[in-house]
């Protein structure tokens, strides 16, 4: 074992935490997971105590004399499959045998579990688990492993040096001793924790960078996972909530009398969102629901339907926006947002540029309100007593979760203790600053909670509630406009965005900068191609549609109008789409290198196959980087005679650094094009005078079997640090499939859902 | 009350009879492999079998589950279904795990009765056999490419 760098665990809390010793640590590790998992599943309280304390060296492994190796996973699982990547980080360093592993959800505390891009704050999201974990996790396994070898050695009288780790087996060659890791936790336990660790050399990795299975597989294929839907209390009621037609109105009244005459309905009270039935199960709580009847108060509803906010948009689209970033000819950038363009310093204009380039295109760009629409509509499981509040949720914002609710019922953040459970989906739901659904089991909890006794609570919303309840992906509009001179460089590149803000009005408001919510135009101000000019503005209307970030945030639809634009710019050059990219990336190896993939992999420089007869077909190219992980993609489409199409094959290469197991990223590939073509085929929220039109999967259609197109995801070696890869497959598909559309018919669909002429999914 | 058969036992139920069979599986008998998503037989989340078919149960009262065989996730592979679906529920649960199917996995145990259904009564599906058999399921995580393989990879090892 080589050093690849020495390393100390950086867990303020770890010395104090080991001080406590082994007992009491259980202790803290059991109420947490333990008592949901059997309440879980069998409504009762598990008090059980192994009967050796485990080795716990610090926050994130625990060992058992049974040999269970425990990882204790900081971020939740929603499918990304950070279980597995962050198991298998302790594991390599560790070197205990992938069977031995098992995973649990880390209880919520900052303090020890916060990530570590995000500051003081427990969290997942923003693709980022594997890279702010990667080297934290490897330490926390090569710190268990240097106490194990440690008392190994003691127990034989031996140099630790002669000592090596295989597959939780701990060995001493020259004497042919052999101890497993369960044998030598309990005197492990007893070590000092040592403050620095060598980490292996990348060479002599067997886990990070080749196959393991999933940890949560078994689970999931057997119906045994738990989800906080899964979730049964002794004493729990099920709660509806009837939440308000149009976003903005209140409760003016509401008449109970039929609910509460539904068999099994329990109560029916007014909270702050709206009016919830209380049942002794889903169905008698949804029966009740039915029955009721309120009144609303819609003076401060929003009223706007979809129409109203397309030509509101539209004319913001022909009006200068708030600077986000601007370069000009002579190199000089002038940024900052929100100031007037005569406030700025003085660089030369893309304006000027623009009047003078030998061709001039111009393109609007339009993409709609999206639902997350996760499979597991949002729920939350609460129980209120006089020590404070237990949360079961697919908990992906701890400690502003905890924050929130504290607030709300008047209770510590410590005294919110968070069970996180696996979460079917989330796509950035979850994630939700703004706690609402958290918020509004607490309120009901609050509401029916009797002294002296617990308030037991599961808010379960339907489907319907879950796609009419806001936080939608903002609808916006881009408009590129862009000079080129004869050779097709660029000389000025302009674009305007129009949307809603997502941060603003949030915790979060400080990455708001100047009125520039950089969430609104990343992707825009990051441009990649070489332009002599570079001017982005942004408007941001106040709506009353509540918005949130969607499975890459703002690339959703930078990237469609980018890759498109980069399309049009091509042909207009009359020159191959990636050939035309290529030029203008110079000075972006990471770009290039998954575009050269992509390019091989899928056979670019081969005429694609003809389809039958009447039938067109077309491959397009799109690349893009989200977060800091690179993506390139070929589609290629059929489209037949009577203008339907189908996405036949798309060639994926990703460029995400040090790869910690490579099938799960091909997964987030497959997912996340998934995902991103889902939307660009089908998706889209509407408002009708502020109601909204969509409610379930017959009118919010998402992409089923036969719509899935064959999906090759090939990954570039890298050394670099690791990066995301649960956002960024996300999108680059629907640019690359409207390309191929493009090339396959020569019209250019420049909005999504595709719904324009004759190109129609099928 | 109400006797509802499943997975081969036998259970008294005091429930509404225009409950979904959905909700007596997840709230009374505490079976929750079986997912609710949608309500409206829109998305195969809930999909349990009824005498070997494949059947939405939330919106099946349980009223018309009385007498008929309920398999439920929880019954596979082992429980008391026919010889035939007993084996490509094996099957087909091997090659989800072979192939790392799953990412959320709520929908999951929805794709597996679905796929062990078709399994059961066509060995050697063609991809169009999947397309059709398929396509009530949905998975916002999009492994349906993994689902196709698998099911032609539990196909394969039933030969």
């Amino acid at each position: 074992m080589t050093t690849e760098r020495a390393a100390r665990i950086d867990n303020t809390s770890r010395r104090e935490f080991f001080k406590v010793g082994a007992g009491l640590t259980l202790a803290f590790y059991l109420p947490a997971s333990q008592a949901a998992k059997h309440a879980g599943k069998a409504g009762k309280e598990d008090n059980a105590t192994p009967t050796s304390p485990p080795f716990a060296p610090n926050a994130f492994v625990r060992i058992g004399t049974d040999d269970r190796v425990t990882i204790i996973a900081k971020h939740m699982e929603m499918g990304q499959g950070t279980y597995t990547g962050l198991a298998t980080l302790v594991a390599e360093e560790l070197d205990a045998a992938w069977s031995q592993i098992q995973v649990e959800a880390a209880p919520a505390d900052a303090k020890r579990y916060n990530n570590l891009f995000f500051g003081p704050t427990q969290a997942t999201g923003g693709s980022t688990s594997i890279a702010n974990s990667f080297m934290q996790m490897r330490q926390a396994g090569a710190t268990a492993r240097a106490m194990l070898v440690s008392s190994a050695a003691q127990r034989w009288q031996v140099a630790p040096e002669s000592l090596i780790v295989r597959a939780g087996v701990v060995s001493h060659p020259e004497s042919r001793r052999k101890a497993r890791f369960g044998e030598l936790v309990e005197a492990a336990a007893k070590l000092p924790v040592p403050r620095e660790v060598k980490l292996k050399d990348p060479k002599d990795f067997v886990f990070i960078g080749k196959h393991v299975p999933r940890t949560d597989s078994k689970a999931k294929i057997n119906g045994s996972a738990i989800y906080t839907q899964d979730i049964h209390l002794p004493g729990m009621l099920t709660a509806l909530v009837a939440h308000p037609p149009r976003f903005g109105a209140k409760v003016k009244s509401f008449d109970a009398a039929r609910a509460k005459a539904v068999k099994g309905v329990v109560d029916v009270i007014q909270i702050p969102t709206g009016v919830a039935v209380l049942g002794k199960d889903f169905w008698s709580a949804k029966k009740g629901r039915d029955a009721l009847t309120v009144a609303w108060d819609e003076t401060d509803a929003f009223r706007q339907s979809t129409a109203d906010i397309t030509r509101q948009y539209q004319a913001l689209l022909d009006k200068p926006g708030a600077l986000a970033k601007k370069v000009g000819t002579d190199g000089a950038t002038a940024l900052q947002g929100g100031r007037a363009k005569d406030a700025l310093p003085a660089v030369a204009d893309g304006e000027t540029a623009l009047k003078t380039a030998a061709k001039r295109l111009t393109a609007d760009y339009s993409l709609p309100y999206l639902a997350h629409a996760a499979m597991e509509p949002m729920n939350c499981v609460i129980r209120l007593d006089d020590a404070g509040c237990e949360v079961w949720n697919g908990e992906q914002g701890h400690t502003n979760d905890q924050h929130k609710l504290a607030a709300a019922l008047s209770l510590t953040p410590e005294q919110i203790k968070i069970n996180t459970l696996f979460a079917g989906g989330s796509f950035g739901r979850r994630s939700n600053t703004q706690s609402d659904y958290p918020l509004e089991a607490a309120s009901i909890a609050k509401a029916i909670r009797q002294p002296g006794k617990p308030a037991v609570v599961k808010l379960v919303w339907t489907r319907e509630d879950d796609m009419r309840a806001g936080y939608y992906r903002p609808k916006f509009m881009h408009r590129i406009t862009a000079g080129l001179d004869n050779e097709g460089k660029l000389v000025a590149w302009q674009q305007r965005i129009v949307g809603q803000s997502i941060l603003k009005g949030t915790a979060l408001e400080m990455l708001v900068k100047d009125g520039i919510d950089q969430s609104s135009v990343e992707g825009a101000v990051n441009l990649p191609y070489a332009t002599a000019n570079l001017d982005v503005e942004l408007h941001t209307p106040h709506l009353g549609v509540p918005v949130l970030w969607w499975r890459s945030v703002g690339s959703t639809h930078s990237a469609f109008a980018i890759e498109s634009f980069v399309d049009e710019l091509a042909s207009a050059a009359q020159q191959d789409p990636i050939a035309y990219r290529r030029q203008l990336l110079a000075g972006h190896p990471r770009h290039l290198g998954v575009i050269d993939l992509a390019m091989r992999a899928s056979g670019w420089d081969k005429p694609l196959k003809p389809g039958q007869a009447g039938e067109k077909r077309g491959r397009g190219f799109a690349v893009h980087e989200s977060f800091n992980s690179y993506v390139a993609n070929v589609a290629e489409v059929t489209v037949k005679p009577d203008g339907s199409f189908k996405v036949d094959r798309v060639v994926c290469a990703v460029d995400c650094g040090i790869v910690v197991n490579p099938d799960v990223v091909r997964a987030q590939m497959e997912g996340g094009i998934g995902f991103g073509l889902s939307a660009a085929l089908h998706s889209e929220i509407t408002l009708n005078e502020g109601r909204v039109e969509q409610s379930n999967f017959g009118d919010y259609p998402a992409l089923r079997m036969h719509e899935m197109p064959r999906v090759e995801v090939h990954i570039v070696p890298s050394a670099a640090p690791p990066t995301g890869v649960g956002e960024p497959g996300t999108p680059v598909v629907a640019p690359a499939v409207a390309n191929a559309l493009f090339a396959a018919t020569g019209e250019r669909l420049r909005q999504l859902p595709f719904k324009l002429g004759v190109a129609k999914p099928t | 009350m109400l006797t509802l058969n499943i997975n081969g036992q036998n259970h008294a139920l005091d429930v509404e009879p225009d409950t979904p069979l959905l909700w007596a599986l997840r709230d009374t008998l505490q079976l929750t492999g079986t997912k609710y998503a949608c309500g409206i037989a829109a998305c195969g989340a809930c999909t349990v079998m009824l005498n070997g078919a494949p059947a939405r149960s939330c919106v099946t009262p349980v009223s018309a589950a009385v007498g008929q065989r309920v398999t439920t996730i929880e019954g596979l592979p082992t429980n008391k279904i026919s010889k035939t679906s007993q084996k490509a529920a094996k099957a087909v649960q091997a090659a989800w795990e072979k192939l790392d199917v799953v990412q959320c996995g709520y929908c999951q145990s929805g794709q597996i009765m679905s796929a062990v259904a078709l399994l059961a009564s066509n060995p050697q599906p063609t991809d169009a056999d999947i397309d059709a058999a398929m396509a009530g399921n949905i998975c916002r995580c999009a492994t349906y490419h993994r689902i196709r393989a698998a099911i032609h990879e539990a196909a394969h090892s039933l030969t």
